[in-house]
């Protein structure tokens, strides 16, 4: 809770730096404001409580989740400041979106209340919105807005219409009682439809298979730094608040939701990855390997009571990941008008660290050992035959495999091909951030039970 | 003193090379391989008086997963030939200029840091994390100081990649089974596992796909010549010498011991695979016209054979695979690296273009000469004591595995001295051929002195080994 608030108090402070014209100590003070509220969230980690008529449960869940929004928002908003070079005047707005959309994830896996869970997603939604076309004089960025806002406040209305219908069945929006309340034996038809509405709605926001369209183009249109922050932020906030929905309200899974499961999950894995293959834009590429992501994390849901280590494990590899290709993307494609493979061509040659941290990065992503990517796989794999899905897991390491050859392209890219042009000056924020979220992801796979004994 | 101290040693080397620059990196990283020699010599010692040198600690609590590396017989003497041709192979590459040489040297050491550990490691998911560590830099030293037009490389080194990384996913599910199975990764437990028919069969297949790549036993194989041929010749030799004796050690340690109804069942078959090889590569051998892919495809023949020889599951078979398995790390290094003198001087690897060495280098044409005797396993060889005991095997079991193996000698012979006469012998050659300077002299001396001593003496070898392939051996025949 207290968390949640000091965050809202965070983000309205952005906002007054404006008024008082200090611009330039914002990043500054937001990382430090951040990292204070990184340690509020480790000390509620061991103090579960309820607030406000259970609007709001804290518990290990919760704060284990938190603490790993706040430090990808950490790195996103270090990066924001030689990315908003030229926009400085408007840097307090994009800096305090970012922290509101932090509160709305927040809130998003702390709900107790479906209201409460609906106001999270919106606030993060609509924050994601405007990022999405915060380049205003880019016609490609105002496009990727309007899709994506098109597109979610869809899903948002399908997820509210199935509240409604929970509501109708239970008479009642809160969790635990819903939760209650659907071990009898009775159940209104209204309850499984609303399930599975909300259900729909989210696969929507984290992108699975058939709710997906709308990924690469938004990916693509939005300004680099608003696709790191989807696809490391947006994803694993929705992933989180999918598996605590389905956990906390419906706890015994049917065997027909199950096989929902399964087939979303192949088909998110395969479809990804097969259109992955073939992109040449390096944002919608990761696009695309973040939807085949998506499905590996579904795969979860389907050993829910005790997966929320392995989800966190993957999510923070997964996550971390990112961040660290994204700062490299950032960098080399900083004064270029697109993200084609073709920028990166000699990488290995220009720049051998940041090439170095992107292969990394790509090969945390593909699942190579040492890398956090690779035990966030084994532990999924392990769970999911643990649940006696063999046939699942077989499929899912044929999509490991095609995986390995997009993200090898790139890296092929890096270290085959003659650079095109001379070296470009890096500026120190984005090696400081691409180190360290590599050496995080190599320390969470040298030493996972830290995170994985978490939850 | 642990094994682990052997595996410290070959990491910090390779941090150590890639922060000695480029100038000095090549010696760091002698150095650092001729102390990792010395430290597994008296690993070796230390074992031999009875000294405890296993290493064991935990590391992950669910799934449990520990820092178990246990050194036996057989693991002691898969990691004298790592260490001991490592240096060789640094050694050998002196003459040459590389670009970024700190980054070249530092991916050489820490690839045999992975192979060390593939070949220490006795906890099911370490090995396999080592495994396939030991991917990640032969990847990058093909790729990047490869030879050859660099689209082509580029293809044939990510299927490479991609193939070995399939092939040992599908062991990571076996892995995973068995850990729902036994609770636990450690070999030990793994071995007390009892699986049904089914189960066996589907786990032996995975890891049979895993090593059958690596190996590579036909009809997986492709990747092979192509990789060889395009890699630098430090590659070739690694991924030759060493690389492929991690998927035939794992057969002996990992594969059959875990299922053995399934070994047992399919042991006409998978002898069948790899005499299938023997003749395959011999056949395809003689057609050759670059030197370094008549290498490759011989090197695919002898290891067919090796492979049979693991199948066999009896003493003789096992102890001949493993002699064969040191004998042919050894010469195919040195056969590489004859090859290699060649390039250096002509900058060709197409048999047609050469002719003509022996009458200006009469050092060069012995050694190489020597070589190639014992590459078709010439009495007195080392290869000779492998060859004829994986032979004896097969004949126990099979007249005819036998006398099919046994082609590997007659047809390596011819199309090993056929390809001898058309590189050395013949009219003088319009082109000058130095002869061999002292650093490629040194190097073929010592890996001939190996041949011969081993060849002679191969007791020593003997010994050590055998306990541990008769403990597989109880491993295997504790269900009958």
């Amino acid at each position: 809770m207290n968390t949640l608030i000091a965050i809202i108090g965070l983000g309205i402070l952005c906002l007054l730096f404006e008024i008082f014209d200090a611009r330039k100590a914002i990043i500054p003070i937001v990382v430090i404001g951040l990292l204070a509220i990184l340690g509020l969230d480790i000390s509620e980690y061991n103090n579960p409580n309820t607030y406000y008529n259970n609007m709001l449960i804290v518990g290990k869940f919760s704060s284990g989740f938190s603490g790993l929004f706040i430090i990808l928002t950490i790195f996103l908003v270090s990066l924001s400041h030689k990315f908003y070079e030229n926009h400085q005047t408007k840097i307090s707005d994009f800096i305090a979106i970012k922290i509101f959309l932090l509160a709305g994830a927040v809130a998003m896996v702390s709900f107790g209340n479906l209201a409460m869970f609906f106001l999270g997603i919106e606030v993060l939604s609509i924050a994601l919105y405007v990022l999405a076309s915060s380049n205003r004089l880019s016609i490609k960025s105002n496009e990727a807005g309007l899709k994506y806002f098109l597109m979610g406040s869809f899903a948002s209305g399908i997820i509210l219409f199935g509240i409604c219908l929970i509501y109708g069945a239970m008479g009642s929006f809160d969790v635990t009682e819903i939760s209650e309340l659907s071990r009898s034996a009775e159940l209104p038809i209204w309850f499984p439809i609303g399930i599975v509405l909300v259900f729909i709605g989210m696969l929507f926001k984290i992108a699975a298979v058939p709710f997906h369209f709308w990924a690469p183009d938004v990916y693509e249109g939005s300004p680099a730094l608003t696709t790191a922050l989807m696809s490391t932020l947006a994803k694993v906030v929705a992933v989180a608040t999918l598996y605590k929905l389905v956990k906390t309200m419906n706890a015994d899974i049917s065997p027909a939701f199950q096989l929902i499961i399964v087939i979303v999950s192949i088909a998110s894995m395969t479809v990804g990855n097969i259109m992955a293959l073939r992109q040449v834009n390096v944002k919608r590429m990761l696009a695309f390997s973040g939807i085949s992501h998506a499905g590996f994390m579904l795969m979860t849901l389907l050993s829910i009571s005790k997966s929320s280590g392995t989800l966190l494990y993957y999510t923070s590899a997964y996550a971390l990941a990112g961040i660290a290709a994204f700062s490299v993307i950032l960098y080399v494609c900083k004064t270029k008008e697109n993200e084609d493979i073709t920028n990166f061509h000699g990488l290995g040659k220009n720049n051998p660290l940041m090439a170095a941290i992107l292969t990394a990065s790509l090969l945390s992503m593909a699942g190579i050992p040492v890398f956090g990517g690779f035990f966030a796989k084994l532990f999924l794999f392990n769970q999911a035959i643990q649940a006696e899905f063999i046939a699942l897991v077989i499929i899912a390491v044929i999509n490991s495999i095609i995986s390995v050859g997009y993200y090898f392209k790139l890296i092929l890219a890096m270290y085959t091909k003659e650079p095109n042009e001379t070296k470009i000056p890096t500026p120190t924020v984005y090696y400081a951030v691409a180190v360290i979220a590599i050496v995080l992801n190599i320390a969470l796979g040298l030493f996972p039970s830290f995170v994985l004994d978490l939850l | 003193m642990n094994v682990s101290l052997l595996l410290i040693i070959l990491l910090v080397g390779a941090f150590a090379t890639y922060f000695a620059g480029d100038k000095l990196a090549s010696k760091v990283a002698l150095l650092f391989s001729l102390v990792a020699l010395g430290t597994s010599i008296a690993l070796l010692n230390a074992y031999n008086v009875g000294e405890n040198i296993s290493f064991f600690k935990y590391w992950i609590n669910n799934p449990s997963v520990s820092y178990s590396f246990t050194a036996d017989g057989l693991s002691l003497i898969m990691l004298l030939l790592t260490t001991t041709l490592t240096p060789l192979i640094i050694y050998s590459s002196f003459g040459n200029e590389y670009k970024n040489a700190k980054s070249f040297y530092a991916l050489i050491l820490f690839m045999t840091f992975a192979m060390s550990g593939t070949f220490l490691a006795s906890d099911g998911l370490l090995y396999y994390i080592f495994w396939e560590l030991a991917l990640i830099p032969i990847y990058f030293i093909a790729l990047i100081w490869g030879n050859g037009d660099t689209e082509e490389r580029k293809k044939a080194v990510v299927k490479f990649f991609i193939y070995t990384l399939a092939g040992s996913l599908f062991m990571l599910i076996a892995f995973v089974y068995l850990y729902q199975k036994a609770g636990s990764f450690l070999i030990q437990d793994l071995h007390k596992v009892e699986l049904s028919r089914m189960e066996q069969f589907w786990i032996f297949w995975a890891f049979f796909l895993a090593y059958a790549i690596k190996i590579p036993i036909i009809p997986f194989h492709t990747w092979q010549a192509k990789v060889y041929q395009k890699a630098p010749t430090v590659g070739t030799m690694l991924l030759s010498g060493i690389m492929l004796k991690m998927g035939l050690y794992s057969v002996l340690r990992w594969q059959i011991p875990i299922t053995p109804i399934a070994s047992k069942t399919y042991l006409p078959i998978l002898i069948g695979f790899g005499i299938a090889g023997v003749i395959y590569g011999s056949i395809v051998a003689l057609r050759q016209k670059d030197l370094k892919k008549l290498l490759a495809y011989s090197s695919l023949a002898h290891v067919g054979l090796i492979a049979a020889g693991c199948y066999t599951l009896n003493i003789d078979g096992l102890r001949g695979a493993v002699l064969q398995m040191l004998a042919h790390g050894f010469v195919v290094v040195g056969l590489f690296f004859a090859a290699e003198i060649i390039y250096r001087r002509f900058g060709t690897r197409t048999i047609a273009d050469m002719g003509g060495i022996r009458t200006q280098a009469p050092k060069f044409a012995s050694l190489f000469m020597i070589l190639v005797l014992a590459s078709v396993a010439l009495p007195t060889t080392f290869n000779f004591v492998g060859e004829f005991t994986v032979l004896y095997s097969l004949y126990q079991i099979n007249v005819w595995f036998a006398l099919l193996g046994g082609t590997t000698i007659i047809l390596g012979a011819y199309y090993m001295l056929k390809m001898y006469q058309q590189v050395m012998l013949g009219e003088t050659n319009s082109k000058v051929f130095a002869d061999v300077n002292f650093h490629e002299t040194l190097v073929l001396v010592i890996i001939i002195a190996v041949i011969f001593f081993f060849g002679l003496y191969p007791r020593p070898i003997n010994e050590l080994i055998t306990p541990s392939l008769d403990q597989i051996l109880r491993t295997l025949n504790r269900i009958q």
